[in-house]
């Protein structure tokens, strides 16, 4: 099962193109997102009751519908690690300092990890089928499997897929006391979305080919036999493969550079988390920026890390992983 | 449906029983699990009644083979979804492709509110293995883990429907030749998280919940477990399986966060979808498990859309949260269990402290437990926040 991709909408850390006239640097170890102004999308009254995440969310969502021309989805599918983190953490926060008395309900309510795909559909007033995966790094992942599933189900249907999440003071704290961001890794955040359809049209700018995830391999052979098998089942071979995007995040990426040398020596690379930051739905930006790249057939300088794109691209792999325990596989291709 | 998806077997851990027979015991003794809690540590401790697991967690770990000091959500997953896999009698999982989806709403969470009391006066303090696994799907990798499975791991959370997308994500799997066997519901254990947060709603009652009845005020907090396991044809034809999968279908109200409509829009699309799926008719329904919290909102909206949906004949209804209190990420799960073996056995459950019908609503849930029924098509709802709202269909 394949799907094209009709539409693409992102709120990063960089401004909205995939070719920014400036690329935006940061101190420290975390990125946060450029907020755009909200109020092309949201009613003013709304923005400031709403939770960070579920604005970053609902304007990446309004971009790529906007981008594929359509009003309505059929259905609503989200990838989020953590969820709505600023609520959470405010409740928390007011539960543990207040002793369990005088709590108010907004903070929980947008606490829930289905508040940002809820609100999408409330303010489109759809009522499609809506979906939220929170398994860490496979949960962008699962929500393109589970779209690519249900168009399965139905060709016609068109779906909404994506991925967000956000840094909190909090769990910028917690993380870094587990060590996540040494060595020059930073924290991201951010919110991509995917207007996906099976039916080809002239609104199609990239084909999403296919999809997988592998789960605690053994070993650096066993990624490798399976990304060749991944590559093999959708009837090609490493070589095919006209520009590889890693999730190099700039700590120890011996585990890419391995891989890569055993089955992609002499294909170009690139790399995406020096322009998003680390966080476990990152690879939703790999899938924005290769969909622009097929689109343009033109890869931006900044992401380049070995070689150079050809002239003409075809396919895109993007393979990222987390902790060398989560693998994605994502294959696109020019359409 | 092209290819059949197939219960193989159900585990359920919760406040009536530590595992499916106990439940059963409890439904057919008119035996409610609500009591005061003896292992949540909360002020609100005499105000609301929960329907806890009688057991603390070093008792807990034993029985799942996990540490102690892990979430009480993992181990109480662990536990249903050992017995499910049991019950399921398909020999070894390593001889299939096996996928394990799992559903919560606040993964670890019981451990991370501990972790805040310190964390929250210095935030170099707290101990860090009191968070690592808050992440909803890192309670979904300790147990697959601890069963070897390896092939597909994801969690869903929808709120008080994520147990149901569960399973029809692992019968998508299964359909499109993905999967041979998934294990495929939710757990939650209960925390002063959600406690607090229904109670701001002011949606928690007193006294026993009383779902489908005039009188109701709310919900009674649960917590617990439960799985299904889903097989394929040609697994399937191994087995003697509990039932079939025959439908499913999930919706959206597009209302408000936390509310229903007041028709129950997204109730009524789900289970129009799910019978869509089935291809049935309402007529063809013998009993529905309905997702009945108990609060006024919930049960009135869902009420008028089976109303809508079914009138003029209405199946037998009834919410076995009368017993279990609302388990939230888990009960569409430990439901999924209770309508497949009502398949199975041709059960209907009684719904308890009923005692007023609801003067909108021309009918009323089922009061008595009743075995050797012949239920041929079970529905089993499972709305939440978020407008979330989905239908199983449960099918000989």
């Amino acid at each position: 099962m394949k799907a094209y991709i009709q539409g693409t909408g992102c709120v990063s850390a960089q401004d909205s193109s995939i070719f920014p006239e400036t690329i935006r640097e940061y101190e420290g170890n975390r990125l946060p997102v450029a907020d755009p102004d909200y109020k092309q999308w949201i009613d003013i009254k709304q923005i400031r009751r709403m939770g960070r995440v579920i604005k970053m969310g609902v304007a990446a969502s309004h971009i790529s519908l906007q981008d594929a021309g359509l009003k309505m989805p059929d259905a609503i599918i989200m990838g989020t690690a953590y969820g709505c983190l600023a609520d959470t953490g405010v409740f928390l926060n007011k539960l543990v300092t207040q002793q369990e008395d005088m709590l108010t309900p907004t903070a929980f309510i947008q606490s829930t990890h289905n508040t940002v795909g809820g609100q999408i559909a409330l303010l489109l007033g759809c009522h499609a089928y809506n979906n939220t995966f929170v398994h860490g790094a496979f949960s962008l992942e699962n929500a393109l499997q589970d779209s690519l599933l249900f168009m399965q189900e139905d060709p016609s249907r068109k779906v909404l897929a994506g991925a967000v999440e956000e840094i909190t003071d909090y769990s910028h704290a917690i993380l870094s006391r587990f060590g996540l961001y040494k060595n020059g890794v930073a924290a991201g955040e951010g919110a991509a979305f995917f207007v996906l359809s099976a039916e080809k049209n002239a609104n199609s700018q990239a084909e999403l080919t296919a999809v997988e995830m592998l789960y605690k391999p053994a070993s650096k052979e066993e990624t490798g036999s399976h990304i060749e098998k991944f590559l093999n089942r959708n009837g090609l071979q490493p070589s095919d493969i006209d520009l590889l995007i890693t999730g190099r995040n700039g700590g120890d990426d011996s585990y890419y550079e391995a891989i890569e040398a055993d089955l992609f020596a002499t294909q170009p690379v690139a790399k995406f988390k020096h322009l998003f930051g680390e966080f476990p739905t990152a690879a939703a930006f790999a899938l924005w920026m290769a969909t622009g790249i097929l689109k343009k057939q033109e890869a931006p300088k900044a992401i380049m890390v070995k070689g150079e794109a050809p002239a003409k691209i075809k396919r895109i792999l993007i393979w990222n992983h987390h902790n060398t325990t989560h693998h994605s596989l994502i294959l696109v291709s020019a359409c | 449906m092209s290819k059949g998806v197939w219960i193989a077997g159900g585990g359920v851990i919760c406040g009536i029983g530590e595992n499916l027979h106990a439940c059963l015991d409890a439904f057919e003794k008119m035996q409610p699990g609500m009591a005061t809690m003896q292992h949540l540590h909360s002020v609100h401790a005499q105000t609301f009644p929960v329907v806890e697991v009688k057991a603390g967690n070093a008792a807990l770990a034993e029985r799942a083979g996990m540490p102690a000091h892990w979430s009480r959500t993992a181990l109480l997953s662990m536990i249903a979804a050992k017995e499910a896999i049991q019950s399921a009698g398909i020999g070894e999982l390593k001889q299939y492709r096996t996928g394990l989806v799992s559903a919560n709403t606040v993964g670890g969470m019981d451990k991370t509110e501990h972790f805040m009391e310190a964390f929250l006066t210095d935030q170099s303090k707290g101990r860090l293995k009191e968070v690592v696994h808050h992440e909803c799907g890192s309670i979904t990798e300790l147990v697959a883990d601890a069963l070897a499975i390896r092939h597909h791991v994801s969690t869903i959370s929808t709120a008080c429907s994520s147990g149901a997308n569960a399973l029809m994500y692992g019968a998508r799997m299964i359909r499109s030749g993905m999967l041979d066997v998934v294990i495929a519901g939710g757990t939650d254990a209960l925390t002063r998280f959600t406690l607090n947060g229904f109670n701001t709603l002011m949606i928690l009652d007193q006294q026993k919940c009383r779902p489908f009845d005039d009188t109701r005020t709310g919900l009674n907090l649960g917590e617990g477990a439960g799985y299904v396991v889903l097989v394929s044809d040609a697994v399937a034809e191994k087995v003697k399986p509990w039932c079939k999968l025959s439908g499913f279908a999930n919706a959206n109200d597009a209302y408000h966060q936390t509310a229903s409509s007041p028709e129950g829009i997204g109730n009524y699309k789900a289970m129009q979808g799910a019978l869509q799926m089935a291809a049935l008719e309402p007529a063809d329904i013998d009993y529905i498990n309905l997702h009945g919290t108990g609060t006024q909102n919930n049960d009135s909206s869902e009420g008028l859309a089976i109303e809508r949906l079914f009138a003029p004949a209405f199946p037998p209804v009834s919410s076995t949260k009368s017993f279990t209190g609302h388990t939230l990420g888990a009960s569409g799960g430990i439901e999924a269990v209770f309508a497949a073996l009502a398949v199975k056995e041709g059960i209907i459950y009684p719904n308890a402290q009923f005692t007023t019908q609801m003067k909108e609503l021309p009918f009323k849930p089922a009061t008595t437990f009743s075995r050797g029924n012949t239920l041929t098509h079970v529905m089993s709802n499972s709305f939440g926040f978020g407008g979330n709202c989905s239908s199983l269909v449960f099918s000989k």
